[in-house]
């Protein structure tokens, strides 16, 4: 008697060395592949844009290291460092969108909700315009009010446990608090450096060069990792906490590190780049729709964010040239418009 | 007495053959649970005996579910302990009581557009590690928890485009995939219509006749009486009687546990006590 | 910063309903006859005292320390230095406005969260502060419009326009249409506006600077033109939110049950929408983005006076204003130059909110 199918076709499994085998999913294995190979194509085409003017064939002998000592220098030290950024720094926040929606089980829960972006706002804003520090001194403000925000966000939430639903409410609270702060401190402050500070606040990829890559890079080395261990928690939470419980969960425990591990995603990419508006709600959301799939689809969200985060800066740089947008503002537009686009067309299931 | 064994039951070849299953003694000593300030179980003693099929009965609020709960390792204890095999549950790690006791709760949400393989095979969480994520031996328990409940043939399908039926056995389902010994079901048949309640009774049967010990809270007395070998009767947090279905449901107990005057026949199909409510009267006025 | 923040999980119970069997006062209050009717009316008989308390205080605190034999003079018209013309031409329409701007919040409020059938609804969230917001931007970049009387049109204008494609996207398509669709609409839309609007400000010193202190939500130098220019339309959303507030009773328990009582559902979701915008338009536009009030007040009026909307409606209509005048005049009096009153509604609304929902005990969800 042949046995009847277990999976649909999507799902192959697969044998690997050992007696172990693996479940993938074919169709969210193609969008990313798909989907990384249009990273690559606009990671090539973003290097010839600029101010000067510079030909595929230039950028691939620059990477090679031949061709003009220039062209080599724009190229490598000037552009290169801003598309890896944008690569890294997008899929981070793509994966701490997509931990974060699975976790509070609502599409809408980003980690912005438990105050966090707005925490490392507040935090930047108090080293440079009440403290009057220099960038690092910015960067390491953001990381505290950061950090700080989402610490006393879990302080206050937790009773007895961490509810999505108390968590929301209470990140609420306090990023409303604050953005109250926030706009006190711009309206206190001089005009210009109002400006810069709110400039900094829409989140900027300018100027980024290679050691500002490199603490992005670092942690992404340790939490990528983490985020592939926890990600079957993440799937047995999706069922609910009683049944994530039945089944030997430890709840409290794999919500924590699954906190922290979205939490350090944003905050590394927030403390560099300031507060990108959009990229962590979003790119899960679209991920989600391409690929059709349940999970928590960490994956697809990191290559759509990633995407994102890079036409963004492609767009955020050529739209007003020679003047730049921060790039927070284009990826809110291009989200939310994106976003509105789904929610008007024919759906096949509600 | 007990029903019959139905001859569905030796035809499973995928079934693990009833004397793989461990017997365990799971016990509830001095048990006292509650709800913040609102104490629900007082002192609880009551032993699950090893290879029965067990129901609890009792009026809306008694503790039926509390103590399901509470036996499962679901809510905190004030007093007392639950004890599964001697032990504590609470010195075991939570994976391997998840490898030892399934429960079913009253109410379940599956993540939009899962598949039914899919969501059964979650429930093999405890049994896999981290370096071994899917094997042919969690594949062999997702595909003998899908025929145990006829679920088979929907493997493939959305959960969310079933009946209602057959949703609830997808669920009973991911808990045989568990693999456990136990089985607790917390109200299975509530929202069921009556061919799928005797339906997912009838699956009980059959899987207690495999061995495992199964302990379920039901409302419906006549089905417990039927199908129960034990009951377990509470009232106010705690027990007011257990033992056989012939010893619980007399009409004093009835009268005593739900605040019902009924009269008790032999069920003319299984032998087993029926109650019928008298015509007034039935119900005893509230002091 | 004017973004409101998302909304969170599915639909959950009111908080007044949610503790099992814990007997809060507001669940004792619910469906009780002449007794708990008149603990109501008692609270909200109390509120209203405080009301006033607060009002009046505001008049003769402020800034700048004026003898109150002079404010009396100034009210009564009979004097005419400058202290008296600070009185009627700043303190008096500050307060009114204050008045205005709490209750048009308070009820925007109420009826956005009966609307969404969430307790933590907020009116920002149908993107009409963003739309304000990027009104308000426009028109100053782009059309040079002066401080208050100008930014006010476009506010309104800004506000309406984005609640119109919000109700737009949001009812519109397959799919069923959810308050969940509608919030979702509102959130994405806010965020093309409000980023949008940043892009220009951030381009233009100039502009971000005239409306640096409009964000920071303020009631700061607004004269009695502001007044004129919101009262009508204030008084009157406020009087429809009024009577809607049996149909939102219906409204609360699900659109099934409320069409087996009689209520047209989509004729209330429009009626309570258009509400909502007018009064969170004309409230943005001419104070800036407040937050807090409209998630505060009904939240909080839900507890003490139980879920009957009316009650609610009646609560949050004294509450609403109550609130905003007493953070106005906190931040006249806490700082020497003045706090803008929406950081000081934050302060006061986020504390009792993260306290209110610690004490309710939630099973997991």
């Amino acid at each position: 008697m042949s046995d009847l199918p277990l999976w649909t076709s999507r799902v192959r499994v697969i044998a690997l060395p050992g007696s172990a085998t693996v479940r993938l999913d074919r169709r969210a294995a193609l969008v990313c592949a798909v989907l990384a190979a249009l990273l690559l194509g606009l990671g090539a085409l973003a290097l010839t844009l600029g101010e000067t003017a510079i030909t595929v064939g230039q950028v691939v002998s620059a990477l090679a290291g031949g061709g003009d000592d220039g062209v080599r220098r724009i190229v490598v030290q000037w552009r290169l460092p801003r598309v890896v950024m944008a690569v890294l720094g997008g899929a981070a926040l793509g994966v701490s969108g997509a931990v974060f929606q699975s976790m509070t089980r609502n599409p809408l829960g980003s980690p912005d909700i438990i105050g966090f972006s707005t925490g490392a706002y507040t935090g930047a804003l108090v080293a440079s315009l009440v403290l009057g520090r220099s960038a690092l001194g910015t960067t390491l403000g953001a990381l505290v009010g950061g950090l700080g925000a989402a610490v006393l966000v879990y302080l206050l939430a937790f009773r007895g446990g961490l509810q999505g639903f108390r968590l929301v409410v209470v990140g609420i609270a306090v990023s409303a608090v604050l953005s109250a702060v926030n706009s006190y401190l711009l309206v206190r402050a001089r005009l210009e450096e109002a400006v810069t500070a709110a400039t900094w606040g829409a989140g900027s990829l300018n100027g980024v060069r290679w050691p500002d890559v490199a603490p992005v890079a670092l942690s992404l080395l340790v939490l990528a990792p983490a985020c592939a261990v926890l990600v079957r928690r993440l799937t047995v939470l999706e069922l609910g906490d009683d049944h994530a419980r039945l089944l030997g969960l430890g709840v409290e425990r794999s919500r924590a590190g699954l906190l922290v591990v979205g939490v350090g995603l944003i905050a590394v990419v927030t403390a560099v780049l300031g507060p990108i508006a959009f990229v962590a709600l979003a790119a899960p959301q679209v991920a989600r729709r391409l690929v059709a799939g349940t999970g928590p689809g960490l994956a697809p969200a990191a290559v759509v964010g990633a995407l994102l985060l890079l036409v963004s800066d492609v767009l955020a740089q050529r739209v007003v040239a020679p003047g730049q947008l921060p790039v927070g503002v284009v990826t809110g537009c291009l989200g939310g418009a994106y976003l509105v686009w789904l929610l008007g067309r024919a759906r096949r299931r509600s | 007495m007990v029903p019959e064994k139905t001859a569905a039951a030796s035809a499973d070849p995928a079934a693990p053959p009833a004397a793989s299953w461990p017997p365990m003694v799971l016990a509830a000593r001095d048990l006292a649970v509650g709800y913040g300030d609102r104490p629900v179980l007082h002192g609880l003693d009551v032993t699950i005996t090893p290879g029965s099929f067990t129901v609890i009965i009792g009026p809306n609020a008694c503790g039926k579910s509390t103590l399901l709960r509470s036996l499962a390792r679901l809510l905190p204890v004030e007093r007392g302990a639950v004890v599964l095999d001697g032990k504590d549950i609470r010195s075991s790690s939570s994976k391997e009581v998840a490898r030892r006791i399934g429960l079913l709760p009253q109410t379940s949400v599956a993540p939009e557009g899962i598949t039914v393989a899919d969501l059964v095979s979650r429930g093999r969480y405890p049994h896999q590690r981290l370096l071994q994520q899917w094997s042919a031996q969690d594949e062999r328990a997702v595909r003998s928890a899908l025929r145990a409940t006829s679920t088979e043939q929907f493997a493939t399908r959305a959960v969310d485009e079933l009946s209602g039926g057959q949703r609830q056995r997808v669920w009973v389902a991911m808990v045989l995939a568990q693999e456990t010994p136990v089985v607790l079901l917390d109200e299975p048949t509530t929202y069921l219509d009556i061919a799928h309640q005797i339906e997912l009774l009838d699956l009980c049967t059959r899987l207690h006749s495999q061995g495992r010990t199964l302990v379920a809270v039901l409302h419906d007395i006549n089905q417990a009486a039927r199908y129960a070998t034990h009951l377990i009767a509470m009232r106010d947090g705690r027990v007011v009687a257990q033992g056989a279905p012939a010893e619980v449901v007399t009409a004093e107990r009835v009268e005593e546990v739900f605040g019902v005057r009924c009269r008790v026949f032999a069920s003319p199909e299984t032998g087993t006590p029926m109650i019928v409510p008298l015509a007034s009267g039935a119900v005893v006025a509230e002091p | 910063m004017g973004v409101s923040a998302p909304l969170p999980a599915a639909p959950v119970p009111s908080p007044a309903a949610a503790p099992a069997g814990s007997g809060s006062g507001a669940e004792r209050g619910v469906g009780r006859g002449a007794g708990g009717a008149g603990r109501r009316a008692a609270l909200v008989a109390g509120a209203l005292v405080l009301l006033l308390a607060l009002a009046v205080t505001s008049l003769f605190v402020g800034s700048g320390s004026i003898p109150a034999r002079t404010v009396v003079d100034a009210l009564t018209g009979t004097g005419t230095g400058t202290a008296e013309l600070l009185v009627r031409d700043y303190r008096l329409p500050r307060t009114l406005l204050a008045l205005l701007v709490g209750l048009a919040l308070g009820l925007a409020g109420v009826v956005m969260q009966a609307l969404t059938r969430n307790p933590l609804a907020d009116p920002g969230l149908l993107g009409v502060n963003a739309g304000a917001y990027a009104a308000v931007v426009a028109g100053t970049a782009f059309f040079g419009a002066s401080a208050t009387t100008g930014q006010l049109g476009w506010g309104i204008a800004g506000a309406a326009v984005a609640a119109c494609v919000v109700y737009v996207v949001g009812t519109t398509g397959a799919g069923a249409r959810t308050p969940a669709k509608l919030v979702l609409g509102g959130v994405a839309i806010g965020a093309v506006l409000s980023s949008a609007g940043r892009a220009v400000t951030l381009q233009q010193p100039e502009v971000f600077d005239r409306l640096r202190f409009w964000d920071a939500g303020s009631l700061q130098g607004r004269t009695a033109s502001s007044v004129t220019a919101v009262v009508a339309p204030v008084l009157v959303a406020a009087a429809v939110v009024a009577l809607l507030a049996r149909s939102l009773n219906a409204l609360s328990m699900g659109d099934d049950v409320a069409r087996a009582l009689g209520a047209r559902v989509a004729l209330v979701r429009l009626v309570g929408f258009v509400a909502v915008t007018v009064l969170c338009g004309a409230a943005t536009a001419v104070a800036g983005p407040i937050s807090f009030v409209g998630l505060v007040v009904p939240f909080v009026a839900r507890f003490v006076v139980g879920v009957d909307h009316r009650w609610i409606v009646a609560f949050t209509a004294v509450a609403g204003p109550a609130l905003v005048v007493a953070a106005d005049l906190l931040g006249r009096v806490l700082v020497p130059s003045e706090l803008p009153v929406g950081v000081v509604t934050a302060f006061v609304g986020a504390p009792v909110l993260v306290v209110l929902v610690r004490r309710t005990r939630l099973r997991s969800l």
